[in-house]
């Protein structure tokens, strides 16, 4: 009822159009292509940024080492964000902008439990998994209060999010007491970094049972076809059956899970939290994975793989950035270009132009009025 | 140009990825007429009229325009606007959280600012003139959609048009209001303006318009003055085969006089709902097929949704089978076998991005449950029967369902709902904006689904229809049953009493 008429579009493959123009139409063509111009970059300017080597770590044990597998580590945290952000897209057509501040909360309250509300534990005082639970627990209630002012309050989710986003690092340092704990027993900083004998970061294995639990979620329950559903047209929705409020309330649940997990390997890799700077501004690099992806930041149809793609893109970049000693200051403009170029690039007039003027096809069919 | 043309369009090609849409289409609007566009859907109407009006650049041809020298050049609304062309198009594209004022202003200040005063007095002269029951400073969203409609049309007639374009303008007015439209285009007629008028409502093609150009496939079928064309051969034109269907329909009628006895598959008393109207009686039984009739606004679609749950009921019982129930919410009515069709079809029925194979299984899918979805290749295997089944048009089951056009939308809404194999499927205005051809295919469809011992409930506002398919009809004035007609009371007059309410008096 808005804008005047518009031309559907359609991804879908069309009869007699080139493998190129398929190719370029793909969701995925974009961080694909990112990626592949970043990699080349790193190939034509000093090949030995994809060099693995074996090294010792601190604590003396044999690890992988290289700028490869740091981004993979690095990028454990913004993957399993982008995730559950592209749901919170998905089926609300916003996003949460506390994320951030929810992590320093799930991770303020894994500390206190593993150091027993001391400032500074050598053993754990709470075993590793209860506290995680508890974590994750909390965070979902988080997200719950998130999802139920979007379902139920019908409040924009940037805006409910900003409540969470303004006070969620206060809850955080009041968990502690303001204190900030310091956990010293090794077996807490496994999910951070190494497990005993085992060359690859933790957080890979983590990020990578996250993506196959997503996988399997998606094939063996209705989650896609459900948040998409409601995420393209709420009305439809509830006269199938469905209920859009409890959809969107979990999704922003599920978030939540993400979330705590995240904020876990964040706390895991150093031991310690700084509630102020942990995870500052992840949000936005959460939700420019998800749009990186060439998911609609309006909502609707969505593709998981593609956030998460858009995750490892943006931690590749700033990698590289990194390794060519760009002051992390001066970082946040340089990522700019990059986004404001990625953007551009995907957006549907830029892309209606590069595919050129169509031609006439073959065969009539009816169906477009 | 000929003479005394205000538009001519020459040999107009259009292309989309795979589908002709338009083929050398010729089109000739002369002064002071009404002309008539006609075609089923998919023939190419609303893709001529989106090329004339610069939503969509043309692939070839002309078009020609009084008072312009050589082609004209229109690569935007705006463009079309400034040559004299003025759009009024089947869904409203006003903005709903601005005034009436402000819609018919927007976009036509000159200027920064906006001299508010004028722009009311202004607004509220042309509606008082048009008689549209809208104050200029109230929100748009806040009128009903005829209401809505029509200052759609007042926008576009105060433009000083040369041509003005109604898509499909009365498919959500009611009769009184029907008939102010056609006064305002005589009015329009008389002063030299040329309108196009794309209807799927025969009888207002008759009534109102002096010509009739008919598409079909993307391409010209033949220009006809009205007295040279009886309908029967206009249908058969835009068919493209002689058609005798109409007849078929009503002599199936009888089959779907079914006894009234033994317990109804649903039963409902004092029912009413959050949407305002009057606590109701109803009931049906197996193999019938019964209806609400009444003026646009009368109730009749607030009564199917409260039966589904589509609105919150606040009153009354339901029993299904002899049994009560609770229906609560849409699910509740579907766990019970009841299945429903919106009235509005893009708000409601719809889920525009999904394919038409999603679309095809959601509903049997949510009552499946979250944990059990189908498996791809069975989610293909309903999409295929039933594409195959009700003949739906589509490039293929993954087509996203919003591209295809308004009567397969439809078939595949109506697919979703036969897909869950209901006892009682309650059909809101299934023919609503969609060719001829595919609504006896629904209405036949409909008889079908009796004869197969299912009921339904048929809503429409063709009284013909309604006439064809129902035993029993329910009539509804000012969101009150008032009246209820079976038998031999089944006629347009008794119909037309009951609605009018002449028994009053």
């Amino acid at each position: 009822m808005t804008a005047p008429v518009k031309e559907p579009k359609t991804k879908a493959a069309r009869p007699g159009e080139s493998i190129l123009r398929r190719l370029t139409r793909h969701q995925l063509f974009i961080p694909l292509a990112a990626l592949a111009l970043l990699v080349l970059f790193n190939l034509v300017a000093d090949p030995s940024f994809f060099v693995i080597t074996m090294k010792e770590n601190s604590l003396g044990n044999p690890v992988l080492s290289g700028n490869l597998i740091s981004v993979l580590d690095n990028a454990s945290e913004l993957v399993i964000l982008a995730i559950g952000m592209t749901l919170v897209t998905a089926s609300s057509g916003g996003q949460d902008i506390s994320v951030g501040a929810a992590m320093a909360i799930a991770g303020s309250v894994i500390l206190r439990l593993v150091c027993g509300g001391q400032v500074s534990a050598d053993v754990m005082q709470t075993p590793l998994v209860l506290a995680v639970l508890v974590g994750i627990l909390v965070s979902m209630i988080f997200g719950a209060f998130n999802g139920a002012l979007v379902a139920y309050f019908k409040i924009q989710p940037m805006v409910a999010t900003l409540i969470l986003f303004t006070a969620g690092r206060s809850i955080a340092a009041w968990i502690n007491n303001n204190q900030l704990p310091i956990i010293n027993d090794l077996g807490f900083k496994y999910a951070g970094t190494f497990l005993p004998g085992i060359p690859i970061p933790t957080p890979i294995f983590i990020t990578a049972a996250v993506i196959l639990l997503f996988w399997l979620a998606l094939k063996f329950t209705n989650l896609g076809l459900y948040t998409q559903s409601v995420g393209i047209n709420a009305n439809s929705s509830r006269l199938n059956g469905l209920d859009p409020q409890l959809i969107k309330l979990m999704t922003y649940v599920i978030l939540g899970v993400c979330v705590a997990l995240a904020g876990f390997i964040r706390v895991s890799r150093s031991g310690s939290i700084n509630y102020s700077r942990i995870a500052e501004n992840i949000e936005m690099d959460a939700i420019l994975a998800v749009a990186l992806g060439g998911n609609a930041l309006g909502g609707g149809k969505f593709n998981i793989y593609g956030s998460i793609l858009g995750a490892y893109v943006i931690q590749f970049l700033t990698t590289t950035l990194y390794k060519y000693e760009v002051p992390s200051t001066a970082l946040p403009a340089y990522k700019a270009v990059v986004v404001i170029l990625l953007v551009v690039l995907s957006a549907p007039v830029v892309q209606e132009k590069l595919s050129g003027i169509r031609k006439a096809p073959g065969k009539t069919v009816k169906g477009v009025s | 140009m000929q003479q005394g043309a205000v538009l001519e369009m020459r040999g107009i090609c259009k292309y989309f990825p795979g589908v002709r849409a338009l083929q050398d289409v010729d089109f000739t609007l002369r002064e002071g007429e009404i002309h008539a566009l006609m075609g089923e859907n998919g023939a190419g109407k609303s893709t001529l009229i989106k090329v004339l009006t610069g939503v969509y650049p043309k692939d070839g041809g002309e078009v020609h325009i009084k008072g312009i020298e050589g082609a004209a050049v229109i690569r935007s609304p705006q463009d079309a606007q400034n040559a004299g062309i003025s759009t009024v198009y089947q869904e409203i594209t006003l903005c709903p959280n601005l005034t009436v004022a402000e819609n018919m202003y927007i976009g036509r200040t000159k200027g920064a600012g906006a001299n508010w005063r004028a722009m009311n007095s202004g607004a509220g002269k042309i509606l008082a003139s048009l008689g549209i029951p809208a104050s200029p400073r109230q929100q748009l969203g806040s009128c009903s959609i005829a209401v809505q409609q029509m200052v759609a049309i007042a926008r576009a007639v105060d433009m000083e048009c040369k041509v003005l374009i109604l898509d499909e303008p009365t498919s959500s007015l009611d009769e009184q209001e029907v008939q102010k439209l056609f006064g305002l285009m005589r009015d329009l007629r008389a002063k030299g303006v040329g309108i196009i008028f794309v209807t799927h409502f025969l009888e207002q093609v008759y009534e109102v318009c002096d010509r009739i150009t008919v598409l079909r496939d993307g391409q010209l079928v033949g220009e006809y003055v009205i007295e040279d064309l009886p309908r029967v051969q206009l249908v058969s034109k835009m068919l493209g085969k002689e058609l005798d269907d109409m007849a078929d329909i009503k002599s199936e009628v009888g089959a779907t006089a079914v006894s009234q006895r033994g317990t109804p598959v649903l039963e409902a008393r004092d029912l009413c709902s959050s949407a305002g109207i009057k606590p109701f009686d109803f009931s049906i039984h197996t193999g019938e097929v019964n209806g609400f009739t009444g003026l646009l606004g009368s109730g009749r679609s607030e009564c199917v949704r409260a039966i589904f749950g589509a609105d919150r009921v606040t009153g009354g019982s339901v029993r299904v089978d002899g049994k009560e129930v609770k229906i609560k919410k849409p699910l509740d009515a579907m766990k019970q076998g009841v299945g429903y069709l919106p009235e509005d079809r893009k708000g409601d029925g719809i889920v525009g991005d999904l394919s038409v194979r999603e679309n095809i299984i959601l509903a049997l899918q949510v009552m499946k449950g979250f944990f059990r979805p189908f498996s791809r290749a069975q989610a293909e295997d309903f999409a295929d029967e039933y594409i195959k089944l009700l003949e739906i048009k589509t490039a293929s089951a993954d087509t996203p369902i919003k591209s295809l056009s308004g009567g397969n939308q439809q078939k595949c809404i109506l697919a979703r709902w036969l897909l869950t194999d209901p006892k009682y499927l309650i059909l809101d205005e299934p023919t609503r904006g969609i060719d001829i051809g595919t609504k006896i295919e629904i209405q036949k469809l409909v008889l079908k689904l009796a004869a197969q011992g299912k009921s339904v409930t048929f809503i429409s506002s063709e009284i013909d229809e309604m006439l064809r398919t129902c035993s029993r009809l329910i009539v509804m004035r000012d969101r009150k049953a008032v009246g209820e007609l079976k038998g031999e009371d089944l006629t347009q007059t008794k119909i037309m009493a009951t609605i009018a309410g002449g028994d009053t008096q």
